[in-house]
């Protein structure tokens, strides 16, 4: 089936089955490998990826449901001011180990900043906890998020 | 190096490896098949700088996430005396013959290579000075460098590197034995916090993971193996598999019998990873019966508890007489330890892209260690090992499981089989089904103590995996752990079982589970003599001096311990009161050259346990190179390890593993994520790695640490609901 999506503020046309994960489309169709394959089944947040603004597991979201809601990726969101700052952060307090889980991570601490731009402790652990790493980078993610809203590390 | 490594022929082949060539062959001048800029003078194989004075480094280990593509080129640019910000890392190609050992594990690499890189950087230096001393018509004893120039002071010249280079590549270098490093007072890059050169890839989500690669007709592959490890394909229906949309074929991979190896299973290649998932989960396999199907966990513990019970095997080790000891003890203490299996977990699920064509074989593999992978393609595939080449890409978590290389040998036999480029990738299911686990294990102790209170005997009755002499992989032990050689009665004791599931390294092997028994029970017999935990310790270690013979991976030296471990109680405030409910538990370790010493504060509160804050002390020698990546290692192995503590096991019914994801076999969250607080302690001992030797004192520390806030011993992992 064909679909039109609204990726990264540009207008794509792809030929997938209807069921086909976000996850796939990007990565394989697109070639936007920036989003994360870590287990298919939102138990990790590495694929984690904007639709109209809010963190969703791309890996669950088959393509057909997305519709003309606006997609934002890991190689898009930095176009975001909060994005970039959040990206900026992340360099700055030098957060990856792997790697691996960081565009996830990046994706929903984005959508939090968005949402609420001083989050405490709390708010920052309700919104970050469905994201997984492997190499256990928290102290550096929370320390990172907490400098992108401007509390000091 | 530790016991386990030298007992298995594999790992102590890559140490002999590193060591024989360390310094040696890495100087060749022979070149990657990297490709180069226009202008560069090549000045060894891990050096060129262009005409601009821009700088590539080749870092010739794979990078996993230890840091270790920044760390390394950070000494061949110190030595080379280049501004960090003018270079450039780039991923050595696996070729052996031109660097060496080529291996992320054991946490060896600064161990290695941290004299021979600094010698290519500063051959690398004596050539520049070289070529400039020529063209000023000068002796190059009177020229200097700052970073990125020679300078020749008497006449006030100076000659950027990036004007010099090419006449430079055209030297005989000296003797890099001859030269002269820089004194560490002087160093102006190592030391000095650095971040990796793909950060700017990784928080922009540009492809630098195996998965991300995308070759030209690349197709995209699933393969399903036997729940039950090894077993053969007895019948399937393909047909179901080839009518999925995308999918361009399925087929029987015959494969072998080595649970390292190629196993048996099937194919399903699609144009998309998708497609080819979809049309795996349409196959119907039936599977061939197979001989280890009726091993499961229930019948380990039981047949562990009948061999606990039972007179050992053998004995490993044997020092005085230690049943004259208890016999002679004011107190003798007993208790029983397990530890399940766990699996390692990455988060980049293996996988791998492999394109064989005309009997030529290329592969994009994220692999701690290439070599053994090339051996098993070109078994496998019938192919010259020269005809394979291997590209090392960035590794989305090693932990040791990507030591194996089997996602490599079945990519490139999907490649053949399918006649186009695939990058195979495992379904989470997979990689937590097909993992090459942690060994689970058993330990029976007894300990007598003295009317002082001091350790007079210790006995060890392991109970593990293997058969007759031989140990499965990663589950056998080293008979000189601590408190080993430091009391005079000492025996450890042996007794094992067969196994027919793959078991391989994971993060510290077996000391990150020796860790949790030695130091818990070492816990246990503080609390029985009286004494603290942190004087027991520090009575136990004695005077400081080396246990074992210098210069061996097993000798221990006391002082260094008493030293991370004083510095440990010194931060957390040790011996502070603390309310009720809330204890501080102290361990520590020594694995992988490395000392490490822990204190967690923990509080339980109806059961639910809270890890206020975690200490860390580490003794890794003179010298931090990177103290960004190392606080990064220190923290990371530490989580690494409570994670696995609260939560991880795998167990196994009909041959198969029951866990499948991270639903069934958790990672550490960030709510459960403490602050870990890291120091150093420098000694006067070479720089040794920092991958691993953090991890095992955790689990202990933590398990101490419950202890002391609730009266709770926990003997068995993961701590689960045992709280509740
Ligand atoms: S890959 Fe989507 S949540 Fe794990
Ligand atoms: S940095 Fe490795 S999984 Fe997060």
């Amino acid at each position: 089936m064909a679909f039109t999506l609204t990726i990264n503020g540009e207008t794509r046309s792809v030929e997938v089955e209807g069921d086909t994960p976000l996850l796939w489309v990007l990565r394989d169709t697109l070639g936007l490998v920036g989003t994360k394959f870590g287990c298919g089944a939102a138990q990790c947040g590495a694929c984690t990826v904007h639709i109209d603004g809010a963190p969703v597991r791309a890996c669950i979201t088959p393509v057909r449901r997305v519709g003309d809601k606006k997609v934002v990726t890991i190689e898009g969101v930095g176009k975001d001011p909060v994005g970039a700052k959040v990206q900026d952060a992340w360099k700055t307090i030098d957060v990856p180990q792997c790697g691996y889980c960081q565009a996830g991570q990046i994706m929903s601490a984005t959508a939090l900043l968005t949402a609420n731009p001083k989050p405490d402790d709390a708010a920052i652990d309700e919104a970050m906890n469905g994201n997984l790493c492997r190499c256990a980078t928290y102290i550096r993610i929370k320390a990172a998020i907490k400098a992108a809203s401007g509390q000091g590390a | 190096m530790d016991g386990e490594m030298l007992r298995d022929p594999t790992r102590r082949l890559f140490l002999q490896t590193g060591a024989a060539l360390g310094g040696g062959l890495m100087m060749s001048f022979s070149l990657s098949s990297v490709g180069h800029a226009a202008g560069e003078g090549t000045l060894n194989a891990y050096v060129r700088i262009a005409p601009d004075g821009g700088v590539t480094i080749v870092s010739k280990v794979p990078e996993v996430g230890q840091g270790i593509k920044t760390s390394l080129p950070m000494l061949i640019a110190e030595e080379l005396d280049v501004e960090w910000s003018a270079v450039t890392v780039e991923q050595a190609i696996a070729d052996t013959k031109v660097f060496g050992r080529q291996v992320a594990g054991g946490s060896m690499a600064t161990t290695l290579e941290y004299d021979g890189l600094r010698r290519v950087g500063a051959t690398g230096r004596a050539l520049l000075i070289a070529a400039a001393a020529a063209r000023w018509g000068v002796p190059a004893e009177t020229c200097a460098t700052e970073p990125g120039f020679v300078v020749h002071g008497p006449s006030k010249r100076r000659l950027a590197y990036g004007e010099l280079a090419q006449a430079a590549s055209a030297l005989t270098p000296p003797d890099p034995k001859s030269l002269t490093l820089k004194d560490p007072k002087a160093f102006r890059i190592i030391g000095q916090p650095h971040r990796s050169g793909d950060l700017d890839a990784i928080v922009t989500g540009q492809p630098v993971y195996g998965i991300d690669v995308r070759v030209p007709g690349m197709l995209y592959a699933t393969f399903a193996k036997a729940p039950t490890f090894g077993a053969r394909v007895a019948s399937v229906d393909l047909a179901p598999a080839k009518a999925v949309a995308g999918v361009k074929s399925a087929f029987v991979v015959e494969g072998g019998t080595a649970l390292t190896g190629l196993l048996p299973g099937v194919a399903v290649v699609a144009d998309s990873w998708w497609a080819a998932r979809k049309g795996r989960n349409a196959l119907e396999i039936q599977w061939a019966d197979h001989p280890t199907k009726a091993q499961s966990s229930a019948g380990f513990a039981a047949r562990a508890a009948e061999l606990s019970k039972a007179a050992p095997h053998r004995t490993l080790r044997s020092d005085g007489d230690v049943d004259a000891a208890f016999k002679g003890a004011a107190k003798v203490v007993s208790a029983a330890y397990d530890y399940p299996f766990i699996a390692h977990a990455n988060l980049e699920p293996q996988n791998c892209t492999a394109s064989f064509k005309d009997g030529k074989v290329e592969i994009w593999a994220p692999t701690q260690n290439p070599e053994p992978g090339r051996k098993l393609v070109a078994a496998a595939l019938g192919v010259a090992e020269t005809d394979i080449t291997i590209h090392l890409v960035r590794v989305g978590g090693g932990f040791g499981r990507r030591l194996m290389n089997d996602y490599m040998v079945e990519a490139a036999m999907i490649s053949k089989l399918a006649g186009a480029p695939v990058k195979l990738v495992w379904t989470r299911e997979d990689d937590t089904q097909h993992d090459f686990y942690r060994p689970g294990g058993w330990h029976n102790f007894t300990a007598g103590l003295d009317a002082k209170g001091d350790l007079v005997g210790w006995r060890d009755h392991f109970v593990t995996f293997g058969e007759g002499e031989q140990f499965a992989t990663a589950a056998g032990m080293n008979a000189t752990q601590f408190p080993c050689r430091a009391v005079d009665n000492y025996r450890l004791d042996v007794s094992v079982m067969p196994l027919g599931a793959p078991t391989g390294f994971l993060r510290a092997p077996a000391n990150n589970a020796f860790g949790f028994v030695i130091q818990c029970f070492t816990d246990e017999l503080a609390v029985a003599s009286g004494q603290d935990p942190v004087a027991f310790r520090r009575k136990l270690l004695g005077e400081p001096r080396l246990l074992g013979d210098p210069g061996q991976g097993d000798s221990f030296h006391t002082g260094r311990m008493r030293g991370v471990l004083d510095l440990v109680a010194e931060k957390s405030g040790w011996g502070r009161k603390t309310s009720k409910g809330t204890g501080l538990g102290v361990a520590c370790h020594y694995s992988h050259l490395g000392y490490v010493a822990v204190v967690m504060e923990v509080s339980v509160s109806k059961g639910a346990l809270k890890i206020h804050k975690v200490w860390a002390a580490a003794d890794v020698g003179s010298q931090i190179v990177n103290p960004s990546g190392a606080e990064q290692q220190v923290q990371g192995s530490i989580l690494d390890a409570i994670g696995a503590t609260l939560h991880q096991a795998i167990t196994f019914e009909n041959g198969a593993a029951v866990q499948s994801s991270f639903a069934d076999h958790p990672l550490l969250r960030m709510t459960e994520a403490p602050p870990v607080e890291v120091h150093f302690k420098l000694s006067d001992n070479r720089p040794t790695g920092l991958g691993e030797p953090a991890y095992p004192p955790a689990p202990a520390a933590l398990c101490n640490a419950i202890f002391a806030a609730t009266g709770k011993r926990i003997r068995s992992l993961p701590i689960g609901d045992q709280l509740a």
